[in-house]
């Protein structure tokens, strides 16, 4: 008898290791706890990489003078201050600057989207000669560098004398598809269009809908995903952009007054500072000499309409991305 | 016959965009006043007019702003890289010259292109560090983005969590926010001990060691630069059928075999798109030394807009030819990879033919 228990016991024994390694290693229907963890230690740690540079900045912008000289206060500082955020609205004259960003981004975004939407319906749906000839062109405008092209449109501009320091070059271009990476907006929505089955929109046009009510009320409505990521990446490329938007305001040449952005203010920002504060004349003794820490809180506030834009939009532009097909096939 | 190449026949390159354009349009007239003129008489329109028609209507705005931004622009620089244009007071096309003995105008074609070689002693070196770089970086970014988009694909908690993080970069890493990041040295990871690394470094030569430790001083920067690398992937990912994955699970196949036979095969096309996508994205950021170089050329004195131009047509032969190396590595070679008999037998059977090895294995079917 003992020895069959003695047996039942090493069976057991097995068995519970058995179940002890499936659990740790995983089976092919589940991942192990060690992979989970593996996983997950990755997915933090890169998150944390992520993340440092935005919590360095914000931790940075908080802190004193005296923190910043102290080696002991790397992370937290000792005392929060709100100033560098004073002194670094004062330099980028903030509240004005946010408006006029705001018009120089919008505008041309809203045109961006309505008129790349449409382009990537006409290359979707219809067949028409000379149609492989324009999609080539397409793809070359992705793949050639901004600045082949850059050169002669500041050209023609200024010689309509459009770079004038208003919104015109930029609702000129989205409206006519050619603003900022356009190309990549007309990709997405052409590979989303591609995907509305045919069949709804022939349906409309057989109720007789037209083929441009067809495609507001059947493929727009469709198509929501792809607005959005198009719309927030648009927003984003409009706002960071800072070569080509110095050159559409006419930037060195005409350039007098007129709309700026704060990305080009947060390039100037020294500058800006000194003369807003006065601070060279006294530079040696003066308390008021630029620092990390106001730099810090003027980058912060450049990119905190985009911060707060992204974390309202985040969770449709998260489950967009997964039904957008971003891709090109 | 120099002069008159100069004289007559270049300046034609820049009316061909609008003279297209002209062609379409007149085309399309035509073809809108047939199509009229039929309904009038009230004839259905043929089908292909029609799409033609409504075709050309829903990508008509684009079609203007190509040919009249993209098209002439790239025709006006190619044609300016030839001349000797400035850009100080006002505009003036002056011809290119040089004077022989006799005092006759020379047309020296390539001059600009030339002169790069003289006057830029850094550019051929710069050029090359790019290149490195750009080889050493898009292997780096391809692969993490990969690895984050499998991850963020499978399950696990607080997902959106850490793709609303993975998203960030996409919305902030760009030019004057990461120059006063790197300015503020945060653009290396503070924890990986820099030491181990310029220690192993040293004893490469420096051609090759260079780029390296660049690489890992910048690695924040070049992990940033792979947000939509991860959204590419992952709508990728998305797209592989899960039958496919059912059915290697039920033959047994552990998870190791079904990422590599099964994963990476369908995501080929994506990790071409992408490695194409970041090489775009590097050649043209500005946060890259050449555009640096061209931009601050533009508006040099003893420079000027045509020997930008021609840097500008350098640099885009180099891109152009990274790019076509980019994409012969990972293009898919169709013929030669199928080993799979079966699926080889349905692309041989397109062709009229079926191979022999399958009919024996239909027939032993049949007979069993």
């Amino acid at each position: 008898m003992s020895i069959t228990d003695m047996e039942l016991k090493e069976k057991a024994k097995a068995i519970r290791k058995e179940k002890f390694k499936k659990r740790m290693l995983g089976s092919a229907d589940k991942r192990g706890l060690m992979m989970s963890l593996v996983v997950y230690v990755l997915l933090v740690t890169i998150a944390f990489i992520y993340l440092y540079p935005v919590l360095y900045m914000f931790s940075r912008s908080l802190m004193t003078r005296s923190d910043l000289l102290d080696a002991s206060a790397k992370w937290l500082p000792s005392q929060i201050t709100g100033k560098n955020y004073q002194d670094a609205i004062l330099t980028l004259d903030y509240w004005n600057s946010l408006w006029k960003n705001l018009v120089l981004a919008l505008v041309p975004t809203v045109c961006q989207v309505f008129i790349c939407s449409m382009v990537g319906y006409g290359f979707a749906r219809y067949k028409f000669p000379l149609k492989g000839f324009w999609m080539a062109v397409l793809i070359l405008a992705f793949l050639l560098p901004t600045q082949v092209t850059s050169l002669p449109n500041y050209l023609t501009f200024s010689r309509l004398k459009l770079a004038d320091g208003t919104v015109k070059p930029f609702v000129i271009t989205a409206v006519l598809g050619q603003g900022f990476k356009s190309v990549l907006c007309v990709l997405i929505f052409y590979n989303f269009h591609r995907q509305t089955p045919q069949s709804l929109v022939e349906a409309a046009e057989i109720d007789g809908a037209g083929h441009f009510k067809a495609y507001w009320r059947i493929a727009v409505p469709l198509c929501t995903a792809a607005i959005v990521v198009v719309t927030l990446f648009s927003f984003v490329w409009y706002w960071n952009e800072t070569t080509l938007v110095r050159e559409y305001l006419g930037y060195g040449h005409t350039r007098a007054k007129g709309l700026t952005t704060l990305m080009i203010e947060l390039q100037k920002f020294e500058d800006s500072y000194n003369t807003t504060f006065d601070a060279r004349a006294s530079s040696v003794t003066s308390t008021n000499k630029i620092n990390d820490a106001i730099r810090m809180a003027g980058t912060m506030l450049a990119i905190a309409p985009l911060l707060i834009l992204y974390f309202v939009l985040q969770k449709q532009f998260v489950e967009s991305v997964d039904r957008a097909g971003i891709t090109g096939e | 016959m120099g002069n008159w190449l100069y004289e007559k026949v270049l300046p034609l390159l820049e009316y061909v965009p609008y003279v297209l354009l002209g062609c379409v349009c007149a085309a399309l007239i035509a073809a809108l006043i047939y199509a009229l003129v039929r309904r009038s008489q009230k004839k259905p329109v043929q089908r292909f007019i029609r799409d033609t028609l409504w075709g050309y209507f829903f990508i008509f705005p684009w079609l203007v702003g190509i040919c009249i931004f993209f098209l002439s622009g790239v025709a006006d620089s190619l044609l300016y890289s030839f001349y000797n244009l400035k850009l100080d007071n006002g505009l003036q096309l002056i011809p290119l010259t040089g004077e022989d003995a006799m005092g006759n105008t020379v047309y020296t074609p390539l001059a600009n292109y030339i002169s790069v070689f003289n006057k830029e002693l850094n550019y051929p070196v710069t050029l090359a560090n790019f290149a490195v770089s750009l080889i050493l970086q898009l292997p780096v970014i391809i692969a993490f983005s990969l690895i984050i988009a499998l991850m963020l694909n499978g399950k696990i908690r607080g997902r959106g969590f850490f793709r609303t993080v993975f998203f960030l970069p996409v919305i902030i890493a760009t030019g004057p926010v990461m120059n006063q990041l790197t300015a503020q040295g945060v653009s290396s990871v503070p924890m990986v001990s820099q030491n181990v690394i310029t220690s192993v470094l040293a004893g490469m030569p420096e051609f090759i060691s260079t780029p390296i430790s660049d690489l890992f001083s910048q690695l924040i920067l070049i992990l940033w630069n792979s947000g939509i690398q991860i959204l590419i992937f992952l709508a990728g990912l998305q797209k592989v059928p899960t039958a496919m994955y059912e059915a290697a699970k039920i033959d047994g196949a552990s998870g190791w075999e079904t990422f590599w036979k099964i994963t990476l095969p369908t995501l080929r096309s994506m990790i071409l798109l992408n490695s194409i996508y970041t090489v775009v994205t590097l050649a043209t950021g500005s946060t890259n030394p050449i555009i640096d170089l061209i931009y601050n050329a533009t508006y040099a004195v003893t420079k000027g807009y045509s020997y930008a131009a021609a840097m500008t047509w350098m640099y885009t032969v180099i891109v152009a030819i990274l790019l076509l190396i980019t994409f012969l590595i990972i293009r898919e070679k169709k013929e030669k990879k199928s080993k799979d008999i079966w699926r080889r037998d349905v692309e041989s059977a397109k062709r009229g033919m079926q191979s022999k090895k399958v009919r024996k294995l239909l027939e032993r079917g049949k007979a069993a």
